[in-house]
C-alpha cells in the first residue's frame, strides 16, 4: 500500500480552481519534489494535504495510509503523520517555542496512544536537536518564531520535523530565502531525518535544493496539473531549461 | 450637559444612600476629627447635586448606570454576616507578606493574617488608625493624606465613598524600606439575601525610597448583587518603587466601580496592574498624576467578559512634570454579549516637556455580539512630547491557529493557547512574582472556564458532529 495516493485532486481557492486533476502517489521511503513556477498550484496542493480549511476539495481523493485524509481535520492529519514544513511560519507571540513544541509532541503522542514527554525527556532532545541545526539555545524560550530571522524560522521548522518524525514531511519552498550555509544546514537535517518508513514531499521552485536532498521522483506541476514525472535527471534538465518553455505552454493554453 | 438630566431621574432613588450617610455621619461627629466629618460633608453635598451620571456624560458614554441605579444597595452593619476561616481559605494569596481581610467594607482581624510584618511597615485598618490619631498615639500624615488626590468634584464615585466609608487599608512603607513580599488586601462582599452596598477606602503612603508590592482583591462569597465602590489613594514619595495590583472576582451579579489615584513624586516608579475578570458591571478608574520630574508609570490591565458582563476601563493619566514616562498596555477578551471600553486619556500640562507617553489597547472580540468601544484621547498643553496610542480589535489569528493545528494540537486547545498567549502579554510587565503567579493562576483558571463556556454555546448540531468524527477517527 502506498503511504501517500492522490487521486484526480481539483481545490479551489475563492471559488478559484488551483488544482485541476492532480494524480500522485508516493511510497514510504521515497522523496519526492515537486517544481514548477510560480501560481502553478505547489503550495495550493501542500496546503490541501495539512488540511488548511481556506482550499475547498471541489474533487478526487486522497488516501493516506489507506485513510481518507479529505475527512481529517488538520490535528488529525498531523497526529497521523503527515508534517508540512511552512513556506512562511507564523509568529506567535506568548508561546514559547519549547513549550509549544512539546505540547505538539504531547498530542501525538497522546493520539498513538503513547505516554506524555514531560520537561526532563522533552529537553535533552530538544537541546541536541537544536546543536544539531546550529540554532542558538536561546531561541527555545522565545515566543514561536518571534522576531527569528528567515533562516532560523527554516530551520525551526525542521526542528520540529525532526522532533514530531512524521511519516509524510511536506517541505514547502523551505529553501525561498536562505543562504547556502542556511541551505546545507536545513538539508542535513532533512538528511538525517530519511528512513525506509518515512516520504518527504519536496516543494521548490529552483533546483538548488535538490543538490543537497536528492529526490528519487520529480514532478513538474504546471497549471494545476502534473505535467512531467521523471528521475532527478528531470531537475537538472529543468534547471537548464528553466521553466520558460513549460510557462510559454500555459501562456498558449490561456485565452488570448 | 446631562448632569441637570441626570439629578432629576436619580435623586429619588438615594434614599438607602442618604440613610447610609446619616448613621456614617451620626456615628462620625462622636469619634471622627473634623476634617474628616467635613471631607464626608462635602462629598455627600457633591454626590446628592448630582446623582449617578447618565450617558449624556462624556466620561460615561458607553457604560449605562440604570441598573446601579435603580437597585437600592443598603449598608452593611458590622458583623451581620458571618464569615468563617475556611470560606476564605480559597481567597489567600501564596507567598504574601500579610492578609487584611474586610467584609463588606468592614475590617475582620480575626479573618485576617498579620504575619510577621517586617520593620517600618505599618498596616492596619484605616478607621482604626484615625481612631488612634484622635486618642493622640498615632500614626500621623492621615490628614494630609486622605481625600487629598481623589477628585470628589470630577467624580460623583469619588464623593459617594468620601461620604460613606468606614473602613479600609491604610498601609505607610517607611523611608528606604524595601518589602519583598506583597501585601494582599481582600475586599470581600457576604451579604446573604441582602442587596449591600460597601465603599472601601484604602490610603497607601510609600515613603521616599520605599518599595513594595500591594494587591487589592475583591471577591464575593455569595451570588447576591453587592456593590462596591472602592477608592484607593497612593502616594509615592520620591524614588519609591510601588507595584498596585487590583484583582476583580466578583460575581457576575455585582457592580464594581473602583479609582486608583496615584500620586507621584520625583523620580517615584508606580506600576498599576488591573486584572479584572468578573463583576457583572464593572468600571476601572485609573489616575496616576505624574507630579515630579523623572516619574514613571506603568498601567497594564487585562479584562476579560463573558455572558453580559460590562467592563469600562477609564484612564486618565496626567503629566504635570517634565521628563515623566508613563506607558498604558491594557488587553481586552470578550465573549458571547460582554462589552469593554477602554476610555484612554492622556493630558500634558503645560509644564510638563519631554514627556514621553504611550498608549495600546489590543483587544480580542470571541463572538459577534461582544463588542468593545475604545477610545484614545490625548490633551496635551505642552510643545516638546512624544505621545502615541494605538487600539486594536479582532479575532483569534486564523493562521495561528492553524499552525498550531497543524503540529497535531486540537482546535480547542490551540484557541486556548492563543486565548491564554493574548492575556499572558500582561504577566510578563509584572515585577513582583509572587504577585505574578497569583494574577497567573487566576487568568488561567478564568480563560478555562470561558473556553469551555464558549463551546457550550456553539450549535449544539456542530458539536455533536465534531465529536462523532473523533469517534471514528479514534
Amino acid at each position: 500500500m502506498a503511504l501517500l495516493e492522490i487521486q484526480d485532486l481539483h481545490a479551489s481557492v475563492d471559488g478559484h480552481e488551483i488544482l485541476k486533476g492532480v494524480n500522485l502517489t508516493i511510497n514510504a521511503g521515497e522523496v519526492h519534489s515537486i517544481m514548477g513556477p510560480n501560481g502553478s498550484g505547489k503550495s495550493t496542493l501542500a496546503a490541501v494535504l495539512a488540511r488548511r480549511d481556506a482550499y475547498q476539495v471541489t474533487g478526487g481523493r486522497i488516501l493516506f495510509n489507506g485513510k481518507d485524509l479529505l475527512e481529517m481535520d488538520p490535528e488529525e492529519a498531523a497526529c497521523e503523520g503527515v508534517f508540512l514544513a511552512f513556506q512562511y511560519p507564523v509568529e506567535i507571540p506568548g508561546i514559547g517555542n519549547a513549550y509549544f513544541l512539546r505540547s505538539a509532541m504531547n498530542a501525538v503522542r497522546k493520539y498513538r496512544g503513547e505516554d506524555e514527554l514531560d520537561a526532563m525527556d522533552f529537553l535533552p532532545l530538544y537541546k541536541e536537536r537544536m546543536k544539531l541545526l546550529e540554532m542558538d539555545d536561546k531561541l527555545m524560550n522565545r515566543s514561536v518564531n518571534e522576531g527569528f530571522s528567515g533562516g532560523e524560522k527554516k530551520r525551526n521548522e525542521i526542528l520540529q520535523l525532526s522532533m514530531l518524525e512524521p511519516k509524510l514531511a511536506i517541505l514547502d519552498e523551505t529553501d525561498s530565502g536562505l543562504d547556502i550555509d542556511a541551505l546545507r544546514i536545513v538539508a542535513q537535517g532533512v538528511n538525517a531525518m530519511r528512513s525506509p518508513d518515512r516520504a518527504f514531499l519536496v516543494i521548490t521552485h529552483y533546483q538548488r535544493l535538490l543538490d543537497y536532498i536528492k529526490p528519487d521522483f520529480v514532478h513538474v506541476l504546471v497549471d494545476g496539473k502534473i505535467e512531467r514525472s521523471g528521475g532527478p535527471e528531470l531537475a537538472l534538465e529543468l534547471e537548464e531549461k528553466g521553466y520558460v518553455r513549460a510557462e510559454a505552454e500555459v501562456q498558449q493554453a490561456l485565452p488570448a | 450637559m446631562g448632569n441637570e438630566r441626570t439629578m432629576v431621574t436619580t435623586t429619588p432613588k438615594l434614599g438607602k444612600y442618604f440613610e447610609a450617610y446619616e448613621t456614617v455621619r451620626a456615628e462620625g461627629l462622636e469619634r471622627e476629627p473634623v476634617w474628616l466629618q467635613q471631607l464626608r460633608e462635602d462629598g455627600w453635598a457633591r454626590f446628592s447635586a448630582k446623582g449617578f451620571p447618565s450617558t449624556h456624560d462624556e466620561d460615561w458614554r458607553f457604560t449605562n448606570l440604570a441598573a446601579l441605579a435603580k437597585t437600592s444597595f443598603r449598608r452593611a452593619i458590622k458583623g451581620e454576616f458571618l464569615v468563617s476561616p475556611a470560606q476564605l481559605e480559597a481567597y489567600r494569596v501564596a507567598g504574601a507578606a500579610c492578609q487584611l481581610v474586610f467584609v463588606n467594607g468592614h475590617f475582620a482581624p480575626e479573618l485576617s493574617d498579620l504575619g510577621n510584618l517586617p520593620e517600618g511597615l505599618l498596616v492596619c485598618s484605616l478607621a482604626k488608625a484615625i481612631d488612634c490619631g484622635r486618642e493622640g498615639c498615632a500614626p500621623e500624615g492621615i490628614e494630609q493624606h486622605l481625600g487629598r488626590y481623589a477628585d470628589m468634584s470630577r467624580d460623583v464615585f469619588t464623593a459617594l465613598n468620601t461620604a460613606l466609608w468606614e473602613d479600609g487599608a491604610y498601609l505607610r512603607i517607611h523611608r528606604g524600606v524595601v518589602l519583598d513580599q506583597p501585601i494582599h488586601l481582600l475586599y470581600v462582599s457576604a451579604g446573604t439575601g441582602a442587596e449591600i452596598a460597601t465603599h472601601p477606602r484604602t490610603l497607601i503612603i510609600a515613603e521616599d525610597a520605599s518599595q513594595a508590592a500591594i494587591i487589592e482583591d475583591y471577591v464575593s462569597l455569595g451570588s447576591e448583587a453587592a456593590f462596591s465602590n472602592a477608592v484607593t489613594e497612593l502616594a509615592a514619595g520620591q524614588d519609591a518603587v510601588i507595584s498596585h495590583f487590583l484583582i476583580e472576582r466578583e460575581n457576575l451579579a455585582s457592580f464594581n466601580v473602583s479609582t486608583l489615584r496615584i500620586e507621584q513624586s520625583r523620580s517615584a516608579n508606580v506600576d498599576s496592574h488591573s486584572i479584572l475578570l468578573g463583576g457583572g458591571l464593572v468600571r476601572n478608574n485609573v489616575h496616576p498624576v505624574l507630579n515630579g520630574e523623572g516619574a514613571e508609570c506603568l498601567i497594564n490591565g487585562l479584562f476579560v467578559g463573558e455572558g453580559r458582563q460590562h467592563i469600562d476601563n477609564y484612564m486618565l493619566v496626567e503629566h504635570a512634570r517634565p521628563h515623566c514616562n508613563s506607558r498604558q498596555f491594557y488587553n481586552g477578551i470578550l465573549a458571547d454579549h460582554a462589552r469593554g471600553v477602554f476610555h484612554g486619556r492622556i493630558v500634558v500640562q503645560k509644564d510638563a516637556q519631554k514627556t514621553d507617553a504611550k498608549q495600546t489597547n489590543r483587544n480580542l472580540l470571541l463572538s459577534d455580539n461582544a463588542r468593545i468601544d475604545t477610545k484614545p484621547q490625548l490633551e496635551i498643553y505642552a510643545d516638546d512630547v512624544k505621545c502615541t496610542h494605538g487600539a486594536t480589535i479582532g479575532q483569534i489569528d486564523e493562521a495561528q491557529l492553524f499552525y498550531l493545528r497543524a503540529r497535531g494540537i486540537a482546535e480547542a486547545d490551540a484557541r486556548n493557547l492563543l486565548l491564554y498567549a493574548f492575556a499572558a502579554e500582561c504577566l510578563d510587565r509584572m515585577k513582583d512574582a509572587t504577585a505574578r503567579e497569583f494574577a497567573e493562576k487566576l487568568i488561567r483558571e478564568r480563560l478555562r472556564e470561558l473556553v469551555s463556556a464558549v463551546q457550550a454555546a456553539t450549535p449544539a448540531a456542530t458539536q455533536e458532529e465534531e465529536k462523532q468524527n473523533w469517534e471514528e477517527v479514534g
